[in-house]
């Protein structure tokens, strides 16, 4: 597999998964408004700096309010990561890949581009926003079931998968930090239980709360769910579970010696505290989680060096 | 409204499908009964779904402009055009004696130049082309073929005779939207597949790959393919991604591929991997920045070397586009006899060159009649139609001609034939249109079922440029039985 065509798959799978976390994050905020009793604070801005997109917001937004921050997650075109933003990466990803990719998802990623372009107003406002979400993430899965389904066992299965589970892994770290956050904003003010709705939260954005319930058997806490969301080696979006199969991955694929050292690394990664289950959760475990972030995007270069740039 | 075939009038032009009000020509037949049964709503509903389609299809091709690169979507309309099958193997073997003509000629022009000696093509001709390479003096490809793909644009003029109007040597585009075309047209009048004996295209990828595989230089069981882009900025990349996918050949750009000693490798996950054929789809002065264009950046340093030395094949060769020139095209009935001693099976267009005193002076007290095209440019830029044109056009144009005499030629203003087209508004109306079939050329040759039915979707216009606002159509070649 041509070294280009290898780094574009995985860009292809990364923003793909971008799409859908953008999707993810913007239900649990929602979910948690309508959940929350009244006076507790939602800081819708929250999602800009967890995705630590102050600059690109504050160029073009003044208030910070519900509105601007989900026209900004959705539409703005030079973040990034905003999902059209992603869309356009997905896009001129399988474009420059159609030789290798399954000839539909060409059909697939354009079919939702234009459902995206079609209804930002249905994931700006807050009525419909719940169609629009689940509507994007089936998309999404859908391509999963495509590449799964219809693609050869091989080097290109492999950078999807290396792209999908590197995203995957930052996102969740995000997640959990968007929980922690909300939590602390609201110190004191906040009740026992409005803590654990904004924890079932976090699991249910993850797809993870009913895996949680089954495999815990105990009640919704912060410190469960953070040790659970970073060391369950059998749920599909935990970075430990990432990272066992970047580590698979990388085992197969040439000169991946410094990458399999760095995945050791993450993976013997531990935050202390969260073994003690009655401690609260504070300031000291976003920091850590940002941490983790870095390790996790250090990753990227290492991929880089090894395989798309050879010369 | 429905459609209402007694009142469609395409005038004075050979219409191909309707032959007098009301009546169909045999192989449309059932096509134009259909369309007549379809209510209004239902044809709007069809054109509709085909805009759907081809956004969903991602079909585009890429406009340049001020304001940067626009992928725009395939303008298509949804009436087929049809061809009977009996003529258009008449067309096809003309085709493939044209080319196999061409092909001798380019090799000789590379080696003894026999025809120029035996004065049947003037040496000046050669002296000043432009796109004849000293580079490539010598060499000889595979089974002699210089041009391994052709894309020869027909047009049939009032009498519905096919004439050629230019061949395209270099790196001739537009088969894969013949391709779409039909896979839309299988989505939008999927029930005429059923009663009407349309020859089948889609085996186009796999000849190609045939003749490519039969180019390659190892003899190995599975010979490493690889179609070169420009890129995404090129207004062909849909089609270069679409071919390479169809074919299961790798889609490269330049800086994918890397000459090491005298062969051709691409850089691969795994280490470089050695290329066998390249089908190249950049012009030949980008190819290689150590014999052309040394600032090209698209292209492989090396690789003409390593094509030289018989290690890697390419395809369409370098310097093949010698033949691929207004000037050239007068000749090619001559050319057509000197090597082949046949007579051409399709006419060319009457032509008239500038150089000669008496053909000049012909044109310069005709240019309010005659079309005057430079001898070197492609997508229609620089013409003079002459019925459409100013005074003061015409005026400039003689200024040019006298100039650089051998730099224009000039045709007859052909009365292109016509076929019914949707109409902004409902309706249909006679629009003109062009053909141009694909002819494949390497151990065996091959021409496409059909091609790509290019037509102008104004009024009256003669234009049928994507790059100027033409369409396209699907093109049937109807097999109505007997012989």
């Amino acid at each position: 597999m041509l070294s280009r065509v290898a780094e574009r798959l995985y860009w292809t799978s990364r923003y793909l998964e971008r799409v859908e976390n953008t999707a993810r994050l913007m239900g649990v905020y929602t979910n948690l408004l309508l959940d929350m009793p009244s006076g507790v604070n939602i800081g819708w801005y929250n999602l800009v700096t967890l995705n630590n997109a102050e600059a690109w917001f504050e160029n073009r937004y003044k208030v910070k309010d519900e509105r601007n921050v989900m026209r900004f997650l959705l539409s703005d075109p030079d973040y990034p990561g905003s999902m059209m933003s992603s869309l356009q990466g997905v896009r001129e990803n399988i474009r420059t890949t159609r030789d290798v990719v399954p000839a539909e998802s060409w059909e697939y990623i354009n079919e939702l581009t234009l459902y995206v372009q079609d209804n930002l107003n249905m994931g700006i406002n807050r009525g419909q926003r719940h169609a629009f979400i689940a509507e994007v993430i089936k998309a999404c899965q859908q391509f999963l079931g495509l590449f799964v389904g219809s693609m050869n066992e091989g080097r290109g299965r492999s950078f999807l998968r290396l792209g999908r589970n590197l995203e995957r892994a930052d996102m969740t770290t995000r997640i959990l930090d968007a929980g922690i956050n909300l939590v602390l904003e609201n110190n004191g003010n906040v009740l026992p239980t409005t803590e654990s709705i904004i924890w079932v939260n976090v699991l249910q954005s993850l797809s993870a709360y009913l895996p949680y319930t089954k495999q815990q058997r105990k009640t919704v806490r912060g410190s469960r769910v953070a040790r659970y969301l970073l060391e369950d080696p059998d749920l599909p979006r935990t970075v430990r579970y990432c990272c066992d199969l970047l580590r698979r991955e990388c085992a197969g694929l040439p000169r991946s010696g410094p990458v399999l050292a760095h995945i050791d690394s993450i993976l013997a990664s531990h935050y202390g505290p969260l073994d003690d289950e009655d401690r609260p959760l504070d300031q000291g475990f976003s920091d850590y989680l940002n941490h983790l972030q870095l390790q996790i995007a250090g990753l990227h270069h290492l991929f880089a060096e090894a395989w798309f740039t050879l010369d | 409204m429905t459609i209402d075939w007694k009142t469609y009038d395409p005038g004075s032009f050979y219409d191909e499908i309707i032959s007098s009000p009301g009546n169909a020509r045999m192989p449309a037949r059932r096509l134009v009964s259909y369309l007549g049964s379809l209510g209004d709503d239902d044809v709007q509903a069809r054109r509709a779904s085909a805009d759907v389609a081809i956004k969903q299809m991602g079909v585009t091709f890429t406009v340049y402009s001020e304001e940067g690169n626009i992928d725009r979507s395939w303008p298509f309309d949804i009436i087929p055009r049809t061809v009977s099958r009996r003529q258009w193997e008449k067309t096809a073997a003309g085709l493939e004696q044209r080319l196999r003509a061409l092909n001798l000629f380019i090799d000789d022009l590379y080696h003894d130049q026999k025809i120029v000696k035996d004065g049947v093509f003037p040496r000046y001709i050669l002296d000043e082309s432009k796109n004849f390479r000293p580079e490539c003096v010598g060499v000889s490809p595979r089974f002699g073929v210089w041009a391994h793909i052709c894309g020869t644009d027909l047009v049939r003029d009032k009498d519905g005779q096919f004439y050629v109007l230019e061949d395209n040597l270099r790196v001739p585009s537009g088969v894969s939207y013949m391709l779409e075309n039909r896979a839309i047209t299988k989505r939008v009048l999927p029930d005429l597949f059923d009663t009407e004996q349309i020859l089948p295209i889609d085996d186009y990828p796999a000849n190609l790959l045939e003749a490519l595989t039969s180019l390659s230089p190892r003899r190995v069981n599975r010979p490493s393919i690889v179609v070169l882009t420009p890129g995404i900025y090129n207004s062909a990349y849909f089609e270069h991604a679409f071919l390479a996918q169809q074919m299961g050949a790798e889609l490269v750009e330049g800086s994918d591929l890397v000459v090491a000693d005298d062969c051709v490798y691409m850089k691969t996950v795994d280490g470089l991997e050695r290329v066998d054929v390249i089908y190249r789809r950049i012009d030949d002065l980008f190819l290689d920045p150590e014999v052309f264009n040394p600032e090209s950046v698209l292209g492989v340093p090396g690789v003409m070397r390593a094509w030289k030395k018989g290690n890697v094949a390419l395809a369409n060769a370098p310097g093949a586009g010698v033949a691929d020139d207004k000037v050239v095209y007068a000749f090619v009935p001559r050319i057509i006899k000197y090597y082949l001693g046949e007579e051409p099976l399709i006419p060319n267009v009457e032509t008239f060159l500038c150089v000669n005193d008496k053909e000049r002076d012909y044109v310069l007290a005709n240019l309010d009649k005659l079309v005057v095209k430079p001898a070197n440019e492609s997508g229609g830029a620089g013409m003079l139609v002459g019925p459409h044109s100013t005074k003061k056009e015409q005026k400039r144009f003689a200024e040019l001609i006298r100039a650089h005499p051998r730099n224009y030629i000039a045709q007859p203003t052909l009365a292109l034939s016509t076929v019914p087209t949707l109409v902004d508004g409902g309706g249909v109306e006679p629009r003109h249109v062009d053909l141009r079939p694909f002819i494949i050329q390497a151990k065996k040759s091959w021409v496409t079922t059909g091609g790509l039915t290019r037509v102008a979707m104004k009024r009256g216009s003669l234009v049928v440029n994507s790059s100027q606002g033409g369409g396209s159509k699907d093109t049937w070649i109807v097999d109505t039985g007997g012989n």
